[in-house]
């Protein structure tokens, strides 16, 4: 039995704006740096998102990706680590926009980074305005340590969903664990249903 | 003897605070009763685990303070948004307790038969597991000749001033204060570059052996510039504090 | 190279966690990386802990060596990318 560190008690309180934030979380106005490599710095002219495995390969370069239809939203995100940061503004474009450029079938993604960092995502997930590759936070270009030039942003699934430094997507038959969930993290991650890991 | 050992090192053992010291404003040693303390080696650290009430588990690692033989000790720095720190540095008094596990590694350690000369490099609190080398060398007697280049943002912040400042023969501390100098201040006042390692280095014609802990911003700038001058990079041995509260 | 962030560690933090996998000390221990070769100490690789787990990488090519991560008091341990540990 460990012994109880007299008066210790963790940093956050939880659950701020009731029904506004999921559970488990705490609500933060800092916005946590949470890396698994190295900070990425691929020149922009070498920048390219690439859409694999549909019938045709598509690839935009920054320029391109630059003059596609972009929004600006705003919207709540929550990190499996139990963080929850509301009100967060970004730009990007839609991948309404980028999977309509794409005649496919499969219905899940692999998204792929610089760095070799993965995450799987369904189709279904990223269309229907649920999701942007976003160049933009806070009405400023992304910056590196937080992803950019360019992430992946899923807000309605946990932030480890949101790839970091994002160059692409890989269509796929089979829904396949990227880099956390090869490691037990869940393979879906809603928060609101607190799944945070395989078996939640 | 074997069991009690083993026992030491791989599980978690509670830990009493015997005293606490305020060394500077944000910075606090904890000296601890640790029941079957097995020992420890000069530049090794501690795993220090909290419980709350509500189950909540922390963790956190910290470098033994004090030399091997003496009460094992930590010295926190305060950071302003930590979780861990606060509770150490402010609100912990004799007799609370807390889990440890250790002591820890087998890398950034000295003992006199290591020899030198030894460059000890220090950035913040990176000072921590090199004070136990100070405290080490003089407590076994060793003529090992010492240099201790220390970088800290200004006087107020140095730690372990006082007993930097009545070092043992043969040990000399450089200090450079790289925001805030006290009035008349004659030092080195900016971050250690390689003007300043070219300076205070032992040249690396005497096979020194150094020692470099603190930011890591800080190990990585020192330990490239020494090998810049010279030292074969398995003679540069680093520990990397991560961010500090600056 | 760029210099690595102040966030980026080294394997002296991870030496409690090893001690746990490993029953013994292993910071001194040398890993050499699977994809460039390189040899090193093990508290010499760059540690990089974002919470969800702790990724060891080569210093040279940022080549992942072990992953750690623990889930409901369980520790996943994958070491596929170091050639050898000694």
């Amino acid at each position: 039995m460990s012994p109880i560190s007299r008066g210790f008690h963790r940093r956050h309180d939880e659950a701020e704006p009731a029904g506004r934030v999921p559970p488990g979380q705490y609500v933060t106005h800092d916005f946590p740096v949470l890396s698994a490599g190295p900070t990425p710095h691929t020149p922009l002219a070498n920048w390219t998102f690439s859409i694999e495995g549909a019938r045709e390969p598509k690839t935009w370069t920054w320029q391109e990706f630059q003059a596609l239809p972009a929004e600006t939203v705003t919207v709540d995100i929550h990190c499996v680590t139990r963080w929850s940061k509301l009100d967060t503004v970004w730009t990007g474009v839609s991948l309404d926009v980028l999977l309509g450029a794409v005649s496919y079938d499969d219905p899940y993604v692999l998204a792929f980074c610089d760095g070799g960092y993965t995450t799987n995502v369904p189709v279904a997930d990223l269309t229907g305005g649920k999701a942007w590759v976003a160049y933009s936070y806070d009405g400023g270009p992304l910056p590196s340590e937080h992803g950019g030039p360019a992430r992946l942003l899923v807000p309605h699934l946990y932030f480890w969903k949101s790839a970091k430094w994002v160059r692409g997507l890989r269509l796929r038959e089979v829904d396949a664990p990227g880099f956390w969930e090869m490691y037990g993290y869940h393979m879906y991650g809603d928060p609101w249903r607190e799944q945070r890991y395989a078996g939640d | 003897m074997a069991g009690t050992a083993v026992r030491g090192r791989l599980t978690w053992q509670t830990a009493t605070v015997s005293s606490v010291l305020d060394e500077t404003a944000k910075v606090r040693t904890l000296s601890l009763e640790v029941p079957d303390w097995a020992g420890h080696r000069a530049g090794q650290h501690l795993d220090v685990r909290l419980t709350s009430e509500d189950g909540y588990r922390a963790e956190r690692s910290y470098s033994i303070a004090t030399a091997p033989g003496e009460p094992v000790a930590i010295t926190v720095e305060r950071l302003d948004n930590g979780e861990v720190s606060p509770y150490l540095t402010e609100d912990v008094r004799p007799g609370d307790q807390f889990e440890i596990r250790g002591p820890i590694g087998g890398y950034f350690v000295w003992d006199p038969v290591d020899g030198g000369p030894l460059l000890l490099l220090a950035g913040g609190s990176g000072i921590v597991p090199l004070r136990a080398i100070l405290r080490h060398r003089t407590r076994e007697e060793s003529p090992v000749p010492v240099r201790l280049l220390y970088s800290s943002r200004g006087w107020a912040d140095v730690i372990y001033r006082g007993e930097l400042d009545h070092h043992a023969q043969g040990v000399a501390v450089i200090y450079t204060l790289t925001r805030q100098q006290p009035a008349g201040w004659t030092g080195y006042a900016r971050r250690v570059d390689q003007q300043m390692l070219s300076d205070v280095a032992w040249p690396a014609a005497q096979a020194p052996q150094a020692y470099a802990c603190g930011p890591t911003s800080f190990v990585e700038s020192v330990a490239s510039g020494l090998v810049a001058l010279g030292y074969p990079p398995g003679r540069v041995k680093t520990e990397r504090f991560g961010a500090t509260g600056s | 190279m760029q210099p690595l962030e102040d966030w980026v560690l080294d394997g002296n933090a991870i030496g409690g966690l090893l001690l746990e996998v490993f029953g013994t000390e292993m910071t001194a221990a040398t890993g050499r990386c699977g994809s460039c070769g390189t040899a090193a100490p093990v508290a010499e690789l760059a540690v990089y802990r974002p919470e969800l787990g702790t990724v060891v990488r080569c210093r040279h090519c940022d080549n992942v060596l072990m992953v750690f991560v623990q889930i409901r008091g369980i520790t996943c341990v994958d070491m596929r990318g170091l050639a050898s540990l000694t």
